[in-house]
């Protein structure tokens, strides 16, 4: 007969997963809302949403203090790990979704959003992304990157289009494949050193001087391919425009941000410690990795004819470029990390946020994609306030002083020079400038071009007041990015050099 | 209120060009006017206030930015950058009063106004970063005017002109925040101030990596051979106002960004390169007189002269000496004069007939008398007649030259020379002989905005070119001190040897008045 378990509840510290409980409380209430009583307005599910994203934000917040002053909080057998990058990473997390999360407030009516299981969908995936980057154990990983990735799937084919569809089995197989990579890569890890825990993993092959580097070598490819394909490295990345395409450009822009970081905090754990004890065929990949991926997918994104799959391939090069700090390893760039995607999220909410304005029902008879560069001639002299809005992003994400991402840019730019990466920093530099062009062609489009007929009613057709507050509030955050980023700095420098990143 | 002024004189355009939105179309000329003017006066007082008589930074500011990265408002001014601002607000409102342009006025007017905010910037900035946002900057409202109000190519041409300079500067970015890492191995604190990195001392090598960083920057900005290429199209298809701040201004900045970064902080890179890029610049004022001569466009003739002529301002900034410093920055101003004021000629006949065309002119002298003569005297200073303002600063860069190597100054003296020939020779075709078109008889001449515009600049062109002692002499005051830095950090024999030693030839000096 076997033994009780005896384990005392305050061993456990069950706050840890308050964070993710919220959200979790905040989907299944919203459902109970809808059994109770159904039709109500998305209004009322937008703000439920939001209310309980704060609350989860003011745990996280709290989390904070708790870490500056006593260090990192485990729980639950030492599977929850509530360190500085966990903590940071969910405040973007959250913070972004609830930048999102209001733009489901349009004017127009959208089949999605007709379904309160939209916005519990939403929550779940919130709860997912947050256990995936709060542990170090493989498994949990796993889960929240599952539960993440089949409530994103979901939430992209309920935008019912022909386009979502295609687009969500698209990312539904690709992303199956991953898991696979991923499950394969973690069984590796666990045969070579009898643990699921990446700290346990890196002390293990550190104590036995890697002399298993064969199999690490493996287990490494599987999880380059499988954090390639969520991150959507290059040659990983073919889904992503079909995708971004296929979703409602809100959804899309939100893909860009938020499972982004996600990934990156996972392949930080991962990847940085096997960096760091020099497996340099890692750093080779890693390297050959960050520059194709910043490089082609610059190439590509000039010839797209779509403003968003412009700014798909523009994301997917930006992710490269972020990815040059987990290759980097050191406090410095990983600080940068944070920052390039804090000030990253802000323009490209507002950059998607003003695609998702311009929605049109149906196409134009000729009109081959929904935001084609065309639709956006001469917008200048149509709607003024608009073309700067946009203008103002895009010079923005070209990396134009004094807008926000230019000062992640430097610091990202600032970190691989001080790590002496020299090659990689004028790489870096270089691919900005490429990046100007196709920016530059959707200013020149609207500041330069007359207006084409057919599209005046398209203009803001679904800017409510919530959406152009939004779209406030992102331009806001980018022009006035650079009062924001020493604090940011401070704050960010803190929590990710004591969690020894 | 003086220890604020230049971040007055930086934001006070902005915050204008922010309010402009509000005005209506038809009163924004007169309201531009107003914002200008308030802006040159306030310049003016800014003259006034300054101290000839300090070398160092006065006016200074300081508030900080980002701390954690070293990155600190930092802004002030010396006698290299006082004028180029004057410049920089004098020509915004010579600009504003006789534009001509009529579509569109109140996006253009607000475009200008955002444009001065970015030029008084660079010029003011003591902080890398705060220059290079400012640098940057310029480049959008730029990018709109040429894009917006161009010829037939504009597109082409102002996407050129924005990729080019950018994927430049881009360059100069890393070479920055390589010159802030240093600082920071030397100090263990990053800085981005321009006047601390002037204290750090760096090994050979690393000074010519950096000052080749730095100069691409500065080269395609300036443009100098073989990164000039974007020029011609900017001129030809940007509309007067914008080849007019283009060639006064802009490219004023990557001159001063010589004497600025690339002289200081790296003397031996300098002395490294002075032979090498004197042969460019010499090349650079030959070849594109020899362009200019060949174009049927006035405009281009013009615009290739005023390349031509910067090559002489590098020759003097690379003679690394005061007189050829001192000559240069001067030549800067000259050069903005003369060739602002060459635009806005030309504009005025655009205006008129719609072509810029050589051919299609010809004994407009006999028709527009007025027009004529200042296209004349502006011409003349162009090519360097004596006591007109561009002869004290190409004769001093020439002369500054001249102690470094005789050989390469008595080819570029030829070559200036010689360059007059296609001037003269465009004034010929154009000017004199019989009026031998038919719509050329009925042309009007010069009208009360655009003598508004034009007389300023002849006046000043002679008086300068006649007495240059109120702006040579903070000019030099300020350059002395830079040599003297030069000289102080340079490290091998030959750069000691090039770079002049001001504080003993001054005790020289000081002796012989005592005898």
């Amino acid at each position: 007969m076997l033994e009780p378990v005896n384990v005392s509840l305050a061993s456990l510290n069950l706050a840890t997963l308050a964070p993710m409980l919220i959200a979790i409380v905040g989907a299944l209430s919203m459902l109970v809302i809808d059994l109770v009583k159904g039709g109500l307005h998305k209004s009322l599910y937008v703000m439920v949403s939001l209310l309980f994203l704060l609350l989860d934000l003011g745990a996280l917040v709290d989390f904070g203090g708790v870490f500056l002053k006593n260090g990192t909080v485990l729980g639950f057998f030492d599977v929850m790990l509530m360190d500085g990058i966990a903590i940071l990473s969910q405040i973007i997390i959250v913070a972004g979704s609830m930048l999102f999360i209001p733009l489901a407030l349009t004017s127009k009516r959208f089949h999605e959003y007709n379904y309160p299981e939209y916005f519990s969908l939403f929550l779940f995936m919130i709860a997912g992304f947050q256990f995936m980057v709060a542990t170090d154990n493989l498994i949990l990983v796993f889960v929240g990157l599952e539960t993440a990735s089949l409530a994103l799937y979901t939430l992209i084919a309920l935008h019912n289009r022909r386009k979502s569809f295609e687009a969500a089995v698209k990312y539904f197989t690709m992303g199956a494949l991953a898991a696979g990579f991923y499950a394969f890569g973690a069984m590796i890890l666990y045969a070579i050193s009898g643990s699921v825990e990446i700290n346990q993993i890196a002390t293990i092959l550190a104590e036995d001087h890697y002399s298993n580097i064969g199999y690490v070598l493996i287990a490494v490819s599987f999880m380059i391919a499988a954090f390639g394909f969520k991150l959507s490295m290059v040659p990983f990345h073919t889904w992503t425009p079909d995708v971004y395409e296929g979703s409602s450009a809100a959804l899309a822009g939100y893909m860009s941000i938020v499972p982004k970081i996600a990934g990156f905090v996972v392949a930080m754990r991962l990847f940085e410690f096997l960096v760091h004890s020099g497996v340099v065929w890692l750093q080779v990949i890693l390297y050959i990795g960050v520059v194709v991926t910043m490089t082609a997918a610059n190439i590509w994104a000039l010839v797209q004819t779509d403003v968003k799959r412009m700014l798909a391939y523009s994301s997917i090069s930006h992710a490269g470029f972020v990815m040059a700090a987990i290759l980097i390893g050191t406090t410095q760039a990983n600080t940068g990390l944070f920052l390039y995607w804090a000030l990253f999220s802000f323009t490209n909410l507002g950059a998607f946020t003003m695609l998702w304005v311009n929605r049109q029902k149906n196409l134009l008879p000729g009109q081959s994609s929904d935001h084609p560069y065309e639709k956006f001639s001469g917008m200048v002299k149509t709607m003024p306030m608009a073309a700067i809005m946009m203008g103002l992003f895009m010079l923005s994400l070209a990396g134009i002083p004094p807008f926000g991402l230019f000062w992640g840019k430097i610091y990202m730019i600032g970190s691989a020079v001080s790590a002496g990466y020299t090659l990689l920093a004028l790489i870096m530099a270089l691919n900005s400038a490429i990046a100007g062009y196709y920016y530059l062609k959707l200013i020149v489009f609207m500041f330069m071009k007359e207006p084409m007929v057919g599209y005046e009613g398209y203009y803001l057709m679904n800017a409510s007041l919530s959406l152009k507050t939004i779209i406030g509030v992102a331009a806001v955050g980018t022009i006035f990015a650079v009062f924001a980023v020493n604090p940011l700095l401070e704050v960010i420098t803190l929590f990710v050099y004591n969690s020894g990143y | 209120m003086m220890d604020h002024i230049l971040s007055l004189l930086i934001f006070f355009p902005a915050l204008a060009a922010m309010l402009g939105f509000v005005v209506r179309q038809d009163s924004i000329r007169a309201y531009g006017i107003a914002v200008a003017g308030i802006e040159f006066f306030l310049s003016l007082w800014l003259w006034y206030a300054y101290d000839p008589m300090v070398s160092g930074m006065q006016f200074m500011e300081a508030a900080p930015l980002i701390p954690a990265f070293g990155i600190n408002y930092l802004l002030g001014i010396d006698g290299i950058s006082l004028f180029i601002i004057i410049l920089s607000t004098f020509f915004t409102l010579i600009g504003i009063a006789s534009l001509t342009e009529t579509r569109r006025v109140k996006d253009m007017i607000i475009t200008l106004l955002f444009l001065e905010m970015t030029m008084v910037g660079v010029f003011a900035a003591l902080d890398a970063i705060v220059f290079y946002v400012f640098w940057e900057l310029s480049l959008v409202p730029m990018l709109y005017i040429i894009g917006a109000w161009g010829g037939p190519l504009r597109i082409y041409a102002s996407v050129k002109f924005f990729l080019y300079t950018f994927a430049g500067s881009l360059v100069m970015l890393v070479g920055m925040l390589f010159m802030a890492y240093f600082y920071y191995q030397a100090t263990g604190t990053w800085s981005f101030s321009i006047l601390e990195w002037y204290r750090l001392i760096l090994p050979e090598n690393f000074q010519i990596w950096l000052f080749v960083a730095f100069f691409l920057g500065f080269a395609i900005k300036v443009p100098m051979f073989p990164f000039h290429t974007w020029l011609p199209y900017a001129h030809g298809q940007a509309p007067t106002i914008g080849s007019v701040i283009l060639a006064a201004i802009l490219l004023k900045m990557g001159t001063y960004a010589f004497v600025r970064f690339s002289l200081p902080l790296f003397p031996d890179a300098s002395v490294f390169f002075m032979f090498p890029i004197a042969i460019i610049a010499i090349i650079m004022i030959i070849y594109t007189a020899m362009v200019a001569y060949a174009q049927e466009d006035i405009k281009q003739v013009v615009a290739y002269s005023s390349i031509s002529h910067m090559g002489v301002i590098i020759l003097g900034t690379f003679a690394l000496n005061v007189e050829g410093v001192s000559g240069s920055v001067f030549l800067m101003i000259a050069h903005g004069v003369v060739s602002g004021a060459l635009f806005l000629l030309v504009g005025v006949i655009y205006d008129r007939r719609h072509t810029k065309l050589m051919s299609e002119f010809g004994g407009l002298a006999s028709v527009m008398p007025r027009y004529a003569t200042i296209f004349g005297i502006m011409m003349m200073a162009s090519v360097g007649l004596p006591l007109t303002i561009n002869f004290v600063g190409e004769f001093l860069s020439l002369l500054g030259f001249y102690k470094q190597s005789h050989m390469l100054t008595l080819t570029a003296g030829v070559a200036i020379i010689v360059g007059a020939i296609y001037m003269l020779s465009a004034y010929k075709k154009a000017f004199f002989g019989q009026v031998s078109k038919e719509e050329n008889t009925k042309l009007k001449d010069l009208n009360k905005t655009e003598l508004v515009g034009l007389v300023p600049l002849v006046i000043v062109a002679i008086w300068l070119g006649v007495y240059p002692k109120p702006v040579l002499e903070p000019i030099n005051n300020s350059v002395e001190s830079v040599i003297q830095l030069m000289h102080d950090k340079a490290q091998s024999a030959e750069a000691k040897e090039r770079i002049p030693n001001l504080s003993e030839s001054n005790g020289i000096i000081s002796m012989q008045e005592a005898h």
